[in-house]
């Protein structure tokens, strides 16, 4: 069997959620491509052809792919779909936007957010905000697949695959990039990140997010929210939490001043550790919380910032 | 200008779903239903468009079994100005959804179709792009803001590092994410007029696609509990416990 892996990327590094994907594809088993299509992506394509169980790497170097638009992106996955049982793409926004315009182009079903493989047409996914877990058998001959990262690991990067450029240009000519307004940030990504600290509307503003940032620095940790605080306009929604935001398991999630909506337990249930601070102690939050402390968070987080 | 929101039924995001014993699937008898958010927030937006004078006409569209009429009122409510009910009893996958509503696309030729990003049941995110993709229309999905620019709408997406704004030519498919607007709640008087509003009821069998399923649901089964946790007394014995019983921190 033969897998394409799209490659997640910004043109100048290979997204970490990239290697959990291809430990997915490994699961399934297989020979393992990777696709880099971007503008100037030659770092990627380095970092691609060191990832461990890959034999190759196309790449697709042009300006259509600069932005990874979907309109784009598809018709060339399409292209080379032939060659391939399985195609998967990491399921972060990009691979959620291009994936089922890819597999309703190859007039295939997609299954999305994969967190386990059960077998080579076989999938365990999330449904219901995570409060039900479906296993689902795919009956088409090709699987177009996005994958749930919190369920697989990362495969290691010490691997020296082929590269292979391909001058094929897929415009489809009715989009366009026009700006990007990206969050600048020193701290790791959430989805990359092994302890988050995220707080929820018993935040009261954005600036007491600031309280979150001087332990965030003392632990190396990404700075998260909850719908609740996104929807108050205290932080941005790319901080968003959830099952609509996005899906974390670090090694260490501290949850301040969230309640633990069933729509927020859905983006961090599977976190290895999970912490929560509230002033409610019959906030939700606790049932999930391997360590709960009922304290105004006021208090707690300076004392904590200090203590660390 | 034309607007379609195709809408879908689904448990109300307030309930919390349970699995059946047997463990074929979820039990949603006597479960409260609602228009999924995400949906709601298509024909906020496409009412929207209507009074700013964008749009002209607002037609939403369900695919189900006659419970989805109750949704279509709802959306009649909300101020779409007429509905299409899809008669099936299948829970169809989403690419013959996306196939049943490009046949309802060819039909009405509307310029803008704006959907739900995704349906807090089966959670897929999958419908606008399908429907982009068998229509040939681009896709703005994910959006937060909607703006018309001389002949192309110009969509700001929500994306992991931030927003990303991408300008699409007409006709093309939009999918809401939560910021795009808060939806109002409907009147009285506007939930009796959507009684007169016109809904038509097409039989899915009539539009000729082969709607054969693509997946099989083989089980379903609750999520692995979390085992209980413990309170802590202090700070203190928070970070003791972290450092020497979890070892998450140094």
């Amino acid at each position: 069997m033969s897998i394409l892996v799209i490659v997640e990327h910004d043109n100048s590094s290979l997204k970490a959620e990239t290697l959990k994907t291809v430990g997915a594809a490994q699961k399934i088993g297989g020979d393992i491509t990777l696709l880099v299509a971007g503008l100037n992506c030659q770092d990627v394509v380095d970092a691609a052809a060191k990832v461990n169980g890959v034999n190759k790497v196309i790449v697709c170097d042009n300006v259509v792919y600069e932005h990874q638009l979907a309109e784009n992106l598809s018709l060339l996955v399409t292209e080379l779909a032939s060659d391939y049982e399985h195609i998967l793409a990491t399921a972060l926004t990009t691979g959620k936007n291009f994936m089922p315009r890819v597999a309703a182009l190859l007039d295939v079903a997609q299954i999305s957010d994969i967190i386990d493989v059960e077998s080579s047409d076989t999938f365990i996914r999330p449904i219901y905000a995570g409060n039900a877990i479906a296993t689902v058998q795919s009956l088409d001959n090709k699987k177009v697949i996005t994958v749930r990262t919190t369920g697989f690991d990362a495969v290691a990067t010490d691997g020296n695959a082929e590269v292979v450029k391909l001058d094929t240009v897929t415009d489809a000519g009715i989009s366009s990039h026009v700006s990007d307004e990206l969050t600048v940030s020193e701290r790791p990504d959430l989805g990359a990140a092994t302890v988050i600290i995220s707080g929820g509307r018993g935040m009261q503003n954005g600036d007491n997010f600031k309280l979150l940032e001087g332990i965030a620095d003392k632990l190396g940790a990404a700075i998260g929210a909850s719908r609740a605080a996104v929807d108050a306009g205290f932080v941005p929604n790319d901080m968003q939490v959830g099952q609509t935001g996005k899906i974390v398991a670090p090694d260490l999630y501290i949850a301040v001043g969230i309640s633990g909506a069933i729509q927020h337990l859905a983006g961090m249930k599977d976190s290895k550790v999970i912490v929560a601070i509230n002033k409610d102690p019959e906030a939700p939050i606790f049932q999930v919380a391997d360590y709960g402390i009922v304290a105004d968070l006021f208090d707690a987080l300076p004392e904590l910032e200090s203590k660390l | 200008m034309k607007v379609l929101v195709p809408i879908k039924r689904v448990i109300d995001y307030n309930v919390k779903v349970r699995v059946k014993p047997d463990h074929s699937n979820v039990d949603l008898a006597n479960t409260k239903m609602a228009i999924n958010p995400f949906c709601e927030i298509a024909i906020e937006e496409a009412v929207r468009l209507k009074e700013a004078g964008i749009a002209t006409e607002v037609i939403a569209i369900s695919i189900g079994d006659k419970s989805c009429q109750e949704q279509l009122r709802t959306a009649l409510a909300l101020g779409a100005d007429r509905a299409i009910q899809i008669e099936t009893n299948e829970n169809l996958d989403a690419l013959n959804i996306a196939k049943l509503l490009q046949k309802v696309v060819e039909e009405e030729q509307p310029q803008l179709v704006i959907l739900g990003k995704q349906s807090i049941d089966s959670d897929n995110n999958q419908t606008g792009q399908m429907l982009a993709a068998l229509t040939g229309m681009p896709q703005g999905t994910f959006a937060s803001e909607v703006k018309f620019i001389d002949d192309k709408v110009n969509v700001t997406r929500e994306v992991d590092g931030g927003l990303q704004t991408v300008a699409l030519n007409l006709p093309a498919i939009v999918t809401t994410d939560l910021r795009l607007n808060e939806p109002r709640y409907a009147s009285l008087p506007n939930i009796m007029k959507a009684k007169r509003k016109p809904l038509v009821v097409r039989p899915a069998a009539d539009f000729g696609i082969d709607l054969s399923p693509r997946t099989k649901l083989l089980k379903v089964t609750p999520p692995a509990e979390r085992k209980a946790g413990v309170m802590v007394k202090s700070i203190d014995e928070l970070i003791d416990k972290l450092r020497n019983e979890a070892k998450v921190i140094s």
